[in-house]
């Protein structure tokens, strides 16, 4: 997984409520095997019209925000169904990081799994944040400093500091796991003495 | 803690395969054997490679396509695009990964459940793990056994471990004589009926008790496959010599050199004297009768010999209204006989109950006689190829085909009814599976869970009857 440490990016802004995991990615795009290729029906009815054509200039693809690595959310973000496929339809339009009021439990920790960092601001910081994502002024997020600046405005938010370690070495929870690797092989050392058939 | 502190069985595996202790109960799990199947696990193959990962310990995995293979025609084109992505994900992700697999033409394919003890991986003392709830089952070894989620199987096949909190410990005791025509199903039946589906939340059960002692493998299997169904992730049974000698000759059994020395570590596996259990329920085997469930829960059970309840004598109003809507979805009415019930559908099959002496309890019950005329159809799915061709051997197949029923290949099959094998909607079948959860054999299909010779004696009479007198 990719390291999470200061970004720097324009912002797409999405600033609807209650936005639940069936909004960023329907029921019926969850029959793949895979874990990837969820980015064309993430947000479909956002970003398409009702005969199924995209819409040119929604926030996601339109060219204003192209590229933006940071969304701008309401609150209760990722509310509703547990699916994983959720974050990984997020991290394939892009995001790294979604700012928002407030998320869904267990959607951001699905984020954290998936590398993305969450954060949570008060509303008003949000709205100014909407604001100046509109205008197209690029937004700093450092998760060190856990700070979000943006033109002369500085926030700070608060963050569980096993996941900002995760985050910030690029861990998921295997990778964090991985760390006990030599404990691990202690184990089988001793294991493979005294039960050695269950080894092949 | 002093060095004489009497241990549970389960005590003693968690102590075993605990690599680092994280606080709060909390312990960093080893896990020695893994079973996969085509619908849980293609995610966590891909995620595996999106990483960069390989597969710690190939030598723990054995792969079997069993949820969502077809029963019947499978030389014909499979006409379910997701259940072919499946299967086929399966076949490339084991050849990519060089692991153990057992393709569905092979005479081993079956259900993990099965196959795990068939082929001798399930032993005595191991911890293990599936993409399925049922895992539990091979509990019936003294192994500790539970299912998990599509995340964990990658983190097991990446790690060989998995972060756990440790259960507390139970113990369920059947004293006493099962009554001829009771089988383990009925026992389990009866010990969920007892505790309710909540009863094993947050506990590893340990099964003990002469009832227990004298169930033969296939038995505790069944028993030890519905501990989820009681609320617990894992149900344990001592191993003894029924177990050494099940074990022993199978493809993964430890070999020659290693055997005694196995045998040796197997037994020293049991509770301890005076070992402390959190909680006890104790039965008396000899009070056991058939058992038919009549609503949408396995707890929603009573004797053959009684009647559909009404929702009034539940004691909480939550249970009442939940009573009341299952009749609704059933079709029942409170105060109906049991047997009074007609059957439309039977399926013998899943991992409960589809091993070689189910298939012998249902042939003896119908031998020479004929399924009734009102049952539309009597699936008989073995849990493998291996039961299969041991079924065929004896002709078994040949009374279930005079009797008017219908021998698949080995899978899943109505258990879940992810293939083409359903029910449909207002039918009442009588199954030797565990779920009898709205619409898990078909949408509206009504399930009620019995033993095998209870739904072979349905067959025949087309409705409940209490095998006992049949
Ligand atoms: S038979 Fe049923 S319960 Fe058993 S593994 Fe298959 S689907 Fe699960």
């Amino acid at each position: 997984m990719e390291k999470f440490t200061k970004i720097t990016s324009i912002a797409t802004p999405f600033p609807r409520s209650n936005v639940d995991t069936d909004i960023i990615i329907p029921a019926k795009h969850l029959k793949s095997i895979k874990r990837t290729g969820f980015a064309a029906g993430a947000f479909e009815s956002v970003r398409y019209d009702a005969g199924g054509t995209l819409i040119e200039d929604n926030v996601f693809d339109g060219p204003k925000y192209k590229g933006a690595q940071i969304l701008i959310a309401g609150d209760n973000f990722g509310c509703g169904s547990s699916r994983e496929h959720a974050p990984w339809a997020i991290d394939e339009l892009g995001y790294r990081c979604i700012i928002a009021p407030s998320f869904a439990d267990i959607f951001a920790s699905n984020c954290i799994k998936n590398g993305i960092l969450t954060v949570s601001l008060p509303q008003a910081d949000v709205d100014a944040l909407v604001m100046a994502a509109e205008a197209g002024h690029p937004i700093t997020v450092d998760l060190d400093a856990q700070t979000v600046a943006c033109e002369n405005a500085l926030y700070t938010f608060d963050f569980n500091p096993t996941h900002k370690d995760m985050l910030m070495e690029g861990l998921d929870e295997i990778g964090q796991t991985l760390k006990s690797k030599g404990a691990i092989a202690d184990f089988e050392a001793k294991q493979k003495l005294m039960t050695p058939w269950l080894y092949r | 803690m002093p060095k004489t502190m009497p241990k549970t069985m389960y005590d003693k595996i968690w102590d075993n395969h605990l690599v680092e202790e994280r606080g709060k109960g909390v312990g960093l799990i080893y896990i020695d054997r893994h079973l996969v199947h085509e619908v849980t696990s293609p995610q966590a193959f891909d995620g595996l490679r999106a990483a960069g990962r390989d597969i710690r310990r190939r030598d723990s995995i054995i792969a079997v396509p069993d949820h969502n293979v077809p029963t019947k025609d499978r030389d014909q084109d499979n006409p379910d695009a997701m259940s072919v992505a499946q299967l086929e994900a399966l076949e490339a992700n084991s050849k990519e990964y060089a692991l153990d697999y057992i393709p569905m033409n092979d005479a081993r394919q079956g259900i993990v459940h099965v196959i795990g003890p068939e082929q001798g991986f399930t032993q005595p003392g191991v911890t293990m793990v599936c993409g399925d709830s049922h895992t539990s089952t091979h509990g019936a070894f003294g192994a500790l056994a539970f299912g998990i989620g599509t995340s964990e199987v990658e983190h097991v096949m990446a790690t060989q471990t998995l972060l756990l909190k440790k259960a507390k410990n139970m113990r369920v005791t059947v004293n006493g004589d099962l009554p001829v025509g009771c089988s383990a199903k009925d026992v389990a039946l009866a010990i969920i009926g007892a505790v309710g589906t909540a009863g094993g939340t947050g506990h590893v059960i340990e099964y003990a008790g002469s009832v227990i002692e004298a169930l033969t493998m296939e038995g505790r299997m069944t028993l030890c496959n519905m501990s989820i169904e009681a609320g617990a992730r894992a149900g344990l049974v001592a191993p003894d010599d029924k177990t050494f000698n099940y074990i022993k000759g199978r493809p993964y059994a430890p070999k020659a050199g290693q055997w005694d020395a196995a045998v040796s570590f197997w037994r020293s596996l049991r509770s301890d004297e005076g070992a402390k259990f959190d909680k006890e329920v104790v039965l008396n085997g000899n009070d056991i009768v058939p058992q038919v469930t009549w609503g949408t829960s396995p707890e929603d059970v009573v004797p053959v010999t009684g009647e559909v309840p009404a929702p009034e004598t539940f004691s909480e109003p939550s249970k009442q209204e939940g009573a009341q809507k299952a009749l609704d979805y059933m079709g029942l009415v409170a105060g109906q006989k049991i047997t009074n019930i007609s059957v439309d559908r039977v399926f013998v099959g899943s991992c409960t109950n589809s091993r070689i002496e189910d298939m012998r309890e249902v042939a003896a019950v119908i031998k020479g006689r004929k399924k009734a005329d009102t049952v539309k159809e009597v699936l008989i799915v073995p849990g493998s190829g291996l039961v299969k061709a041991q079924a065929e051997e004896e002709g078994l197949d040949k009374i279930f085909e005079a009797a008017g029923f219908d021998w698949r290949e080995p899978g899943c099959s109505m258990c879940l009814a992810m293939n083409a094998d359903k029910a449909l909607p207002g039918e009442h079948v009588a199954s030797t599976s565990n779920r009898n959860f709205v619409g898990r054999q078909g949408p509206g299909a009504r399930t009620h869970l019995v033993s095998p010779a209870m739904a072979a004696a349905a067959a025949i009479a087309g409705h409940f009857v209490d095998v006992r007198d049949f």
